[in-house]
């Protein structure tokens, strides 16, 4: 356990960012220091066509994680640009065509909340659908959203802050049957949950290494053949045309190593960690609330909210223990803005400013979460002590 | 370790001073509201000849530099005069503590506001306000500097939201300029109500919205 100042972390914000894996970092070095040669095509010299197998091997990887045809990935510098191409480049493509009206959820992560409200400004309609408590999107409300000018819709498929799952399979169905598009931000699933594109009937899909023990910057959007989708960053003429730009084979091959790695039986190892602290969180410390659904929940995403104490002071109190999470609390943020999907599932603000969340990954273990529980049965009380919310004994 | 906090604040943070709630208290007061995430409770007790502060508690709902601020509050305070606690300063707890991110201002002035706000109740309450001047706007004003917007973390008026004031017969009106199904719409007509209801001459306090 870590001790008041010095000693080891322990790292519970994986869905922020996450450790690299040395094996990731092995499989890339060649491609600095050995095969650092642009990708080019059959016909140029060899460093070059070496660069180009793989990359196109490790899309190919990739795309068949994503039950697709190679020809339907395309890398890109993580998930904020791959939602921002999704929904920019559709509203490009069709917005004169066919109309302009857009539909997301109130929960989406800022990429495509942004991206939806930018070209909103532009001249597009935008409808954000509400979630229920739980952070749900109603599939009948998506149906009865649609009309003639509506040609995109961007449902996530596990929320970033409390891992609620949804029904993308229903959903892109509906837009299927009705002829709009459909995009997924796969951003804290892809590889954590079952995504086959063979089954569920998604256009576009945002994946990113960063969650996965992969490089930063890089990620990844699946784009079903035939899609209409627009290329805003000109250049050159790589990424099938959609994606300008000199290829960083390095991060593509690590991004797909990254994802190969995880397997079926270290997601549960990780849900089972999760399940034990949640447990004794709730079972333990009086007044905690949990945030999302119970089932149906992303298995590395736990968030709760701890009534009558602010986010931030839990989260340093825990990191002056040695423990890294993170707070919907605004207090906590750069803006000073509480969490919009805590806000979302019809939390007040007291909610939003105690909840805490703690995203699991590759390198946490079951005395992990029980020492995070013991720092909280520690700090929790104290700073209730002090607080003038706190029921009266 | 790189801390957002000095030494000193985290010291007060982990180990604040003088907390709880004086259940005899001559003057207590209640800063803030969970709306914008922070909350000051202040009590003191008053020696009623000397007008010295014999005793001061504080409570927090807040962030690290909102219970440090309480807590250094409480100990600049204690032993004073009435006269002389009404003039502590947010500058002065600030400098006490070795300073405080300037983001994190709002958080710790709830502090300074409590303590004055416990010294004018304990005024009130043994009949030492002699001036019982009329409500003006700029009265009004004055105290919807002490209402926070949500959005930025500053007060209403600083941010522009507050965009008509009218005070007649014993009524209060406020123009805010959000749309009334904003999301913070209700927490800030609530603070506002809060804020300026206490005043002696004010029988009704109506906040309006632009839209």
């Amino acid at each position: 356990m870590a001790d008041d100042l010095f000693g080891e972390m322990v790292y519970l914000d994986n869905s922020a960012a996450t450790r690299l894996d040395e094996r990731v970092l092995d499989a890339m070095r060649p491609y600095f220091f050995d095969t650092y040669a642009v990708a080019t095509s059959d016909f140029g010299y060899s460093l070059g066509v070496e660069a180009r197998e793989a990359l196109d091997g490790a899309r190919s990887d990739l795309a068949a994680l994503l039950g697709a045809g190679e020809k339907e990935f395309i890398f890109t510098s993580g998930s904020t640009e791959s939602s921002n191409l999704a929904l920019k480049g559709v509203a490009l493509a069709l917005g004169e065509k066919k109309g302009k009206h857009l539909i997301t959820s109130a929960v989406e992560d800022f990429p495509v909340l942004n991206a939806a409200r930018a070209l909103e400004r532009q001249g597009f309609t935008l409808t954000v659908l509400p979630v229920d408590s739980e952070g749900f999107v109603d599939p009948q409300a998506l149906e009865a959203a649609f009309t003639p000018e509506t040609i995109l819709v961007s449902i996530q498929h596990a929320n970033q802050e409390i891992g609620t799952i949804q029904d993308i399979e229903t959903m892109a169905g509906m837009c299927r049957q009705a002829g709009v598009l459909f995009h997924t931000d796969a951003t804290h699933s892809f590889m954590r949950l079952p995504l086959d594109t063979g089954q569920i009937p998604a256009d576009l899909v945002t994946v990113s290494a960063h969650t996965m023990h992969g490089p930063r910057g890089t990620g990844g959007l699946y784009v079903r053949k035939g899609t209409p989708l627009a290329k805003w960053m000109d250049g050159g003429f790589q990424e099938f045309d959609l994606r300008a730009g000199v290829e960083d084979i390095a991060g593509a091959v690590g991004f797909a190593v990254a994802a190969k790695l995880i397997t079926l039986e270290e997601t549960e190892r990780i849900r089972s960690i999760r399940d034990h602290l949640l447990d004794r969180l709730l079972g333990e410390i009086p007044h905690t609330t949990l945030n999302g659904p119970r089932n149906r929940r992303l298995p590395q995403n736990l968030n709760v909210t701890f009534h009558y104490v602010e986010g931030e002071s839990i989260t340093l109190q825990l990191d002056m223990r040695g423990f890294a999470v993170s707070t919907g609390s605004a207090c906590f943020s750069a803006s000073l803005e509480a969490s919009h999907v805590i806000l979302g599932i019809g939390g007040d603000h007291e909610r939003a400013h105690g909840s805490v969340r703690f995203s699991l990954g590759r390198y946490n273990t079951m005395e992990d979460a029980d020492a995070v529980f013991e720092a909280l049965a520690e700090v929790i009380p104290a700073l209730r002590a002090i607080s003038p919310l706190s029921p009266k004994e | 370790m790189k801390f957002p906090y000095n030494e000193t604040v985290l010291e007060h943070f982990k180990h604040p001073r003088n907390v709880g709630e004086l259940e005899d208290a001559d003057g207590r007061a209640m800063e803030g509201s969970p709306a914008c995430g922070d909350m000051v409770s202040v009590t003191i007790k008053v020696n009623d000849d000397t007008h010295v502060i014999d005793d001061i508690k504080f409570q927090s709902y807040g962030c690290a530099s909102n219970i440090a601020t309480g807590s250094i509050i409480t100990e600049l305070a204690k032993g004073k005069t009435l006269e002389e606690a009404r003039k502590i300063t947010w500058k002065q707890a600030s400098e006490e503590l070795g300073g405080l991110p300037p983001v994190k201002a709002h958080c710790s002035v709830l502090a300074v506001e409590g303590l004055r706000a416990a010294v004018r109740d304990y005024e009130e309450k043994h009949g030492l306000v002699t001036e019982q001047d009329p409500t003006t706007m700029e009265v009004v004003r004055k105290r919807l500097k002490h209402v926070m917007n949500p959005l930025s973390g500053l007060d209403i008026v600083r941010t522009d939201l507050v965009k008509a004031i009218e005070v007649h017969s014993g009524v209060a009106r406020v123009l805010v300029d959000l749309p009334s199904n904003h999301q913070f719409a209700h927490a800030i007509k609530d603070d506002i109500t809060d804020k300026i209801s206490p005043l002696w001459d004010i029988e009704r306090v109506d906040v309006n919205f632009t839209e």
